[in-house]
C-alpha cells in the first residue's frame, strides 16, 4: 500500500484533469468492481459475496487514493476491508449457511420488481449524472498543500468539531446497543465449581464418564482426529472422536477397526495394508450437516428459551 | 233593556245591576282558609286506595264515596261564608307557600276561593259524590270497583287543583291530573274480558273491545296534549311578558293596558286552543266521541258533567284577557257556533246512546264557549249554562246507564224501545234532563239556555252581522238539539220494543236511582233558582264584574217565543218519526249528509289525512333520511375508513424486502418527476 | 478520460447494491448490499470534492464510513439476535409486523 500511495498521485496531473495513468487504473479496476459487486446479486454462497463486496471496497480504496483523498483510502482498507467485512464474515460463520442464501425467489413477483427497481435507478442515475454540467474540475491541489489528512483535520476538527462530538457519541452508543442487543440474560442460578464437580460425580450412575476422554487417533498408522482410540479392551472408543466431526459424520468408522482388531486377534493381521475407508461420503450439500449441528448445539441446552420461540415460528407460518 | 227584562227568562240578561268591576283578592278567611282540605280529602283517598291495594278492596268504595262528600261539606261551608261576606270580600287568596323559583319566576302555590272556583267546587263535589254512589252499584260487580274509585278520586282532587289554582301553572297541574285520570278512566276496560272472573253479564266489556278501550284513552291523552302545547305556549307568552302566572297580576297586566293587541290576541287563541283541547271543541273535538268506552259513571262525571267544561272554565278565569282582545274573543265565538251545530248535525245520527249524548255534550259546551266569547255579557251565562247542564246530563248518562245496566250492557237504541214502561224510575228523571235540555220553562235548560240564544243576538263590537250570525246559529242548534234529544228519548222509552228476546229489561238499584233522582230535581229546579232575580250573575260579579250591554236585534220576547216554536216543532217531528213509526232494528240506508254524520263527520278521516297520514309518512321519510343519510354518512365513513384500511393493509406484508421496493419504486418515481418538470 | 466516470461508476455501484438489497434473502447479504451503496456514495462525494476543489466532500465521506461503521456494528447485532431466536437470517422469515390476515 505504501508504494501505491507514492506512486499514484505521480500519475495526477495537477489541474485535477484525469492523466493516462489514471484511466488506465480505472478502466482496470471498474470492470473488477462491476463483477464484484454483481457478486452480491449473484453469489450463491454468502461467502463469495462477502470477498466479492471486498474486493470492490479495496478497489475503491485505490480510487480514493488516485482522486487525492489518500487519507480516505487508508481509512477505507482500515475501517471497510479490515474491520466492517472481517465483521461480516465472522457473523456468516456464526450464523452458518442456511435456506436463505438460496437464489429461488420466494415472494411473488420481487424478482421483477426488484430487476426493475434496479434497473430503473440505474437509468434514472444516468439521467441526473447526463443532465448535471460539472464544469472543469479544480483538483485539489491546493486543498491537500499541507497534506490530505492535515486538510481533513482542518475541516474536521474545525468546522464540524461538534458533528465529530456526535459521531464519536453515536459510536459508543453502537457499541453499547449491540452489547444490549446480543446479550442474554441468566434465567438458572450461577453454578460455582464444587457444584459442578458434585453434579459430574453424581451423574456417574447414568454412565458418563467422570474422567477426561480419551484423545483419538491413537493408532500408530492413522494418528489423526476422525480415528477413535483404542479402549483397554482393544476396542474403539467412539467418545474420543471430537463432537464437531462425528456431527458432520466424518469420523472413521469405529466398527471398522474394531473388525481389523478382531482379524489381529485372530492372527492375521499381515493380511491388511489398506487404510481405513471413511465413515460416510463427503455430503453433497451442506444442509444436513448444518441442522444435525444445528441440533447438536440446541441438545446442549444453551438455547433453552429459544425453543419457545421456535414453536411459534412454525405455528406463524 | 226594558224589552229584555219583560223577557219570560226572568231578566236574567237585564238585571237591575249596577256595572262593576272584578274586585281584588283578599287574604282567606274563615271556612275558605281551609280550602286545601278541599283537595287533600280525595287527594289522600285516591293515595290510600292505591298504595293499599287489593286490602282496600272491601271497604275503598266507602272511602271514596266518603272523601267527595266531605269535601262537599267543606265547600258548602265555604259557599254560605262567601254568600254571607259583601261582594269585595267574596275573592280570597290562600297562600300555601313558596312552590317554584327559578330565576325571574318566583312562584307561589296558593288556592283562588272566589264564587267562580267555589261554584265549580261545588258542582264538582256535589255531582261527583252522586256519581260515586251511583258507581257503588254500576261497578259492582267489577274486580277492580276500589281502583276505580281510586281513578274518580284522583280526578276530583285535581278538578278542584284546576279551579282552586290561583295561577295558570296550578290550573295547568290540574289540567294534566284530570287528563290522566280521564285517561285512566277511559281506558279503566283496557284487559281482556276473561281476565275478570265472576261476571254473568253485567258490565262486561259487551261489544267493546279491550284493544279499543285502550286506543280511545290514547286518542284523548293525545287530542289533548294538543291543547296542552297550546296552554304551555300561553304560559310561555305571559311569563315572557308579564313576568308572572298568577291571576292577580296576569288580570292587573291585561286591564293595565300593558300589553299590545297582537300579544293579547295571541295570548287568548293559545288559551282558546288548550280549551279546545280539554272541551272538545272544533277541532279537537274526535276524542270525546271515543270517551265514551269508559265506564259510564265516567262519561257522566267526566266526559259531560265537569272536566270537559274546564275549558270554558279556562276563558271565564281568563276574562281580562279576552276582555282586552275581542278579535280572539271573536274566535272563540266561532269555535262555540261551530261545534254546536256539529254536535247537534252527529247527535241527529247517532245510534249508540252514549254517542249520541256525547254530541250532545259537545254541542253544550258550544254554547258555553260560544256564551264565553261574548265577552262580559256572557261569562256569567256560560257558567250558569254549565251549572246547569253537569245536573241534567249528569243525570241523563246516569239514565243511560241504568237502561244499559237493564239491557246487558247494550248501547244500540235501535235494539231499545218501550223501555218506559219497564224502568219508571230511569224514564222519569231521564225525562226531566230531557226537557231540560230542550230547554221547556219552567225546568233548567229554559233559564240558562235562552240567555245565551238572547245574548247572541245582542250587537257586540257595533257589528250588527255577527248578531245575527250567532243569533241564528244558536237558534238553529236549539232546534237541532230538541230534535236529537227527542229521537234519543222516544227510541230508547217510547215506541215498539225492539229488544232481542234473552233481553230482560228490569229497573236499577236504589243506590243508582237515588243520584238520578237527586240529579233529576236539579235539573228541573237549578235553573230557575239560579237565574231568578239575576242571583246567579250578581254571585259572579266579584269575577266576572258586571257591565252594560246592549239590546238584542230583536225583542228577547220574539226570541223566546220563536225559539220554543222551533224546539216543539223539532220534538213533534222526532215523535212523529221515532214514536209513532217503527224504527228499524238496523240503520237504514240514508243520505250522504246522515253517513257522514255518523261518521262524526268525518272527523277522523280528516285527522288522519291531515294529520296521522302526512305524519306518518313524515316519519317515515325521517327514518329513512336518518338511516340512509345520517347513518349512510356515518356508516359510509366507517366503510370508507375500512376500505382504506383494507387497501392499506395489502402492503403490509411483514417482508422488509416488498417495504424496500415500494421505497426504492417511489424514490424512482420521485426523481423521474423531478426531470419531467425540469425539463 | 473524464472525472465523470467515476460518478457513473457510482451509480452503477448503487444500483446493485439497491437491487442486493431487493433481491437476496440473506439478510448479511442484504446488509452488505446496503454497505456497497454507501461506499458508493462515498466515491462520489470523493469525486465531487475533487471537482470542487475542496475537502468538504471528503469529510463528509468520513462521517459515512463511521456512521456506517456504526451502523454495521447495530445492524449485525440485530442479525444475530434475531438468528438465535429464529434459527434463520432470512428477512423473510422476520415478518411478524405483518398484517394478521393474508393479503387477498
Amino acid at each position: 500500500m505504501t508504494t501505491l500511495t507514492t506512486l499514484l498521485p505521480a500519475a495526477l496531473d495537477a489541474s485535477g484533469t484525469t492523466t493516462t495513468g489514471e484511466a488506465i487504473l480505472f478502466w482496470v479496476l471498474a470492470p473488477i468492481m462491476v463483477v464484484g459487486a454483481l457478486g452480491l446479486l449473484f453469489a450463491r454462497k454468502a461467502v463469495h459475496a462477502a470477498l466479492g463486496v471486498i474486493v470492490v471496497m479495496i478497489s475503491l480504496a485505490f480510487m480514493y487514493v488516485a482522486q487525492d483523498a489518500v487519507f480516505l483510502g487508508i481509512v477505507q482498507v482500515v475501517v471497510y476491508t479490515g474491520a466492517i467485512m472481517m465483521l461480516f464474515l465472522f457473523v456468516l460463520m456464526l450464523v452458518g449457511v442456511d435456506s436463505s442464501d438460496s437464489l429461488t425467489e420466494t415472494l411473488a413477483g420481487q424478482r421483477v420488481v426488484g430487476i426493475v427497481a434496479g434497473l430503473g435507478l440505474a437509468v434514472v442515475l444516468a439521467g441526473v449524472i447526463g443532465r448535471a454540467t460539472y464544469g472543469a474540475p479544480v483538483g485539489l491541489q491546493d486543498a491537500n498543500a499541507e497534506t490530505n489528512p492535515v486538510g481533513l483535520a482542518k475541516i474536521v476538527f474545525g468546522q464540524h468539531a461538534f458533528a465529530l462530538e456526535i459521531v464519536g457519541a453515536l459510536l459508543v452508543t453502537a457499541a453499547l446497543g449491540a452489547l444490549v442487543l446480543t446479550h442474554r440474560e441468566r434465567l438458572t442460578p450461577k453454578r460455582d465449581q464444587r457444584q459442578r464437580a458434585d453434579a459430574r460425580v453424581a451423574a456417574l450412575a447414568d454412565g458418563v464418564v467422570l474422567t477426561p476422554l480419551p484423545a483419538p487417533g491413537v493408532y500408530a498408522r492413522h494418528n489423526a482426529m476422525d480415528v477413535p482410540a483404542l479402549g483397554p479392551d482393544g476396542r474403539p472408543l467412539e467418545a474420543s472422536v471430537p463432537r464437531v466431526i462425528r456431527v458432520r459424520g466424518q469420523e472413521a468408522d469405529a466398527r471398522e477397526y474394531a473388525a481389523r482388531i478382531d482379524r489381529v486377534l485372530a492372527g492375521g493381521w499381515a493380511a491388511d495394508s489398506e487404510p481405513p475407508p471413511q465413515a460416510s461420503e463427503p455430503l453433497s450439500g451442506d444442509e444436513p450437516a448444518t441442522a444435525a449441528l444445528d441440533a447438536a448445539t440446541s441438545q446442549t441446552g444453551q438455547n433453552g428459551p429459544a425453543a419457545a420461540p421456535d414453536q411459534s415460528t412454525e405455528a406463524d407460518r | 233593556m226594558s224589552t229584555l227584562a219583560t223577557s219570560l227568562t226572568g231578566a236574567v240578561l237585564a238585571g237591575a245591576l249596577p256595572a262593576s268591576e272584578p274586585v281584588g283578592a283578599i287574604p282567606a278567611t274563615g271556612a275558605a282558609s281551609g280550602a286545601l282540605w278541599l283537595i287533600l280529602l280525595p287527594a289522600i283517598s285516591a293515595a290510600l286506595l292505591l298504595v293499599l291495594g287489593r286490602r282496600a278492596d272491601r271497604w275503598g268504595h266507602l272511602l271514596g264515596v266518603l272523601a267527595p262528600a266531605a269535601s262537599f261539606v267543606v265547600a258548602a261551608a265555604i259557599a254560605l261564608q262567601l254568600l254571607s261576606a259583601p261582594a269585595d270580600q267574596r275573592v280570597q287568596d290562600v297562600d300555601l307557600g313558596s312552590w317554584i323559583s327559578a330565576g325571574a319566576l318566583d312562584l307561589h302555590a296558593g288556592l283562588r276561593v272566589d264564587t267562580l272556583s267555589v261554584t265549580f267546587v261545588l258542582l264538582v263535589t256535589f255531582v261527583g259524590s252522586l256519581i260515586h254512589v251511583y258507581s257503588i252499584a254500576y261497578m259492582a260487580h267489577d274486580v277492580n270497583r276500589r281502583r276505580f274509585f281510586a281513578y274518580l278520586n284522583l280526578f276530583v282532587a285535581s278538578m278542584l287543583v284546576l279551579v282552586l289554582g290561583d295561577s295558570y301553572l296550578l290550573l295547568f297541574f290540574g289540567w294534566e291530573g284530570v287528563g290522566l285520570a280521564s285517561y285512566l278512566l277511559i281506558g279503566f276496560w283496557n284487559h281482556e274480558v276473561d281476565a275478570r272472573p265472576g261476571h254473568d253479564g253485567d258490565h262486561t266489556v259487551s261489544g267493546v273491545n279491550a284493544l279499543e278501550n285502550a286506543v280511545a284513552a290514547k286518542k284523548a291523552f293525545v287530542a289533548n296534549r294538543v291543547g296542552d302545547l297550546g296552554m304551555l305556549v300561553a304560559m310561555g307568552l305571559l311569563f315572557a311578558n308579564v313576568g308572572a302566572l298568577d291571576f292577580g297580576s296576569v288580570n292587573a297586566a291585561a286591564t293595565g293596558g300593558h300589553l299590545s293587541q297582537g300579544l293579547l290576541t295571541a295570548i287568548g287563541l293559545m288559551l282558546l286552543l288548550a280549551a279546545t283541547g280539554k272541551s272538545a271543541q272544533f277541532p279537537l273535538q274526535s276524542w270525546l266521541g271515543d270517551a265514551m268506552a269508559g265506564p259510564t259513571p265516567v262519561s257522566a262525571l267526566i266526559h259531560a258533567a265537569t272536566m270537559v267544561t274546564a275549558g270554558v272554565y279556562l276563558i271565564v278565569r281568563s276574562q281580562a284577557i279576552f276582555d282586552a282582545a275581542p278579535n280572539a274573543r271573536l274566535v272563540v265565538v266561532i269555535i262555540g257556533a261551530i261545534t254546536l251545530l256539529y254536535g247537534a248535525v252527529v247527535g241527529c245520527a247517532k245510534d249508540d246512546i252514549k254517542k249520541a249524548l256525547a254530541a250532545s255534550t259537545m254541542s253544550q259546551i258550544g254554547y258555553m264557549i260560544l256564551a264565553a266569547g261574548l265577552g262580559p255579557i256572557g261569562y256569567a251565562l256560560a257558567i250558569m249554562h254549565l251549572v246547569s247542564h253537569g245536573f241534567f246530563k249528569a243525570g241523563m248518562f246516569l239514565g243511560a246507564g241504568s237502561v244499559m245496566h237493564g239491557m246487558n250492557d247494550s248501547t244500540d237504541m235501535r235494539r231499545f224501545g218501550g223501555l218506559g214502561k219497564h224502568m219508571k224510575i230511569t224514564y222519569a228523571t231521564f225525562a226531566a234532563g230531557w226537557l231540560a235540555i230542550l230547554g221547556i220553562p219552567p225546568l233548567s235548560g229554559f233559564f240558562t239556555k235562552d240567555p245565551i240564544i238572547e245574548a247572541a243576538f245582542v250587537v257586540q263590537d257595533g257589528q250588527v252581522w255577527r248578531a245575527w250570525v250567532f243569533g241564528l246559529v244558536t237558534l238553529l242548534g236549539a232546534a237541532i238539539t230538541s230534535f236529537y234529544m227527542s229521537r234519543l228519548f222516544f227510541m230508547t222509552f217510547e215506541g215498539k220494543e225492539r229488544w232481542e228476546d234473552d233481553v230482560h229489561p228490569h229497573e236499577s238499584p236504589k243506590l243508582m236511582t237515588a243520584p238520578m233522582i237527586v240529579l233529576a230535581v236539579g235539573s228541573v229546579a237549578l235553573g230557575g233558582i239560579l237565574a231568578s232575580g239575576s242571583r246567579f250573575t250578581q254571585w259572579l260579579a266579584p269575577v266576572t264584574g258586571s257591565h252594560e250591554h246592549g239590546e238584542p236585534v230583536l225583542p228577547a220576547l220574539v226570541i223566546t217565543i220563536v225559539t220554543l216554536v222551533l224546539v216543539i216543532a223539532a220534538a213533534v217531528l222526532a215523535w212523529q218519526r221515532y214514536a209513532r213509526q217503527p224504527v228499524p232494528t238496523t240503520a237504514p240506508a240514508a243520505s250522504w249528509l246522515v253517513q257522514a254524520a255518523r261518521e262524526d263527520l268525518k272527523q277522523d278521516a280528516v285527522n288522519d289525512g291531515l294529520l296521522v297520514i302526512p305524519g306518518t309518512y313524515a316519519t317515515r321519510a325521517l327514518v329513512f333520511m336518518d338511516g340512509a343519510v345520517v347513518d349512510g354518512a356515518v356508516t359510509g365513513i366507517a366503510r370508507g375508513t375500512v376500505a382504506v384500511g383494507d387497501a392499506a393493509r395489502r402492503p403490509q406484508t411483514g417482508f422488509v424486502r416488498q417495504y424496500a421496493s415500494t421505497m426504492l419504486l417511489g424514490l424512482v418515481a420521485l426523481v423521474v418527476i423531478v426531470l419531467a418538470v425540469q425539463s | 478520460m473524464s472525472v465523470t466516470n467515476y460518478v457513473v461508476l457510482a451509480a452503477l455501484l448503487f444500483s446493485i447494491g439497491a437491487s442486493a438489497v431487493l433481491l437476496r434473502r440473506n439478510a448479511i447479504i442484504v446488509f452488505m448490499g446496503v454497505e456497497l451503496m454507501l461506499n458508493a456514495t462515498n466515491l462520489a462525494l470523493v469525486t465531487f470534492a475533487r471537482i470542487h476543489g475542496n475537502l468538504v466532500g471528503q469529510v463528509l465521506a468520513f462521517f459515512v464510513m463511521v456512521v456506517a461503521a456504526a451502523e454495521v456494528v447495530v445492524g449485525l447485532a440485530i442479525i444475530v439476535s434475531i438468528y438465535r431466536t429464529r434459527r434463520s437470517a432470512s428477512v423473510d422469515d422476520a415478518n411478524l409486523l405483518k398484517d394478521v390476515r393474508e393479503p387477498a
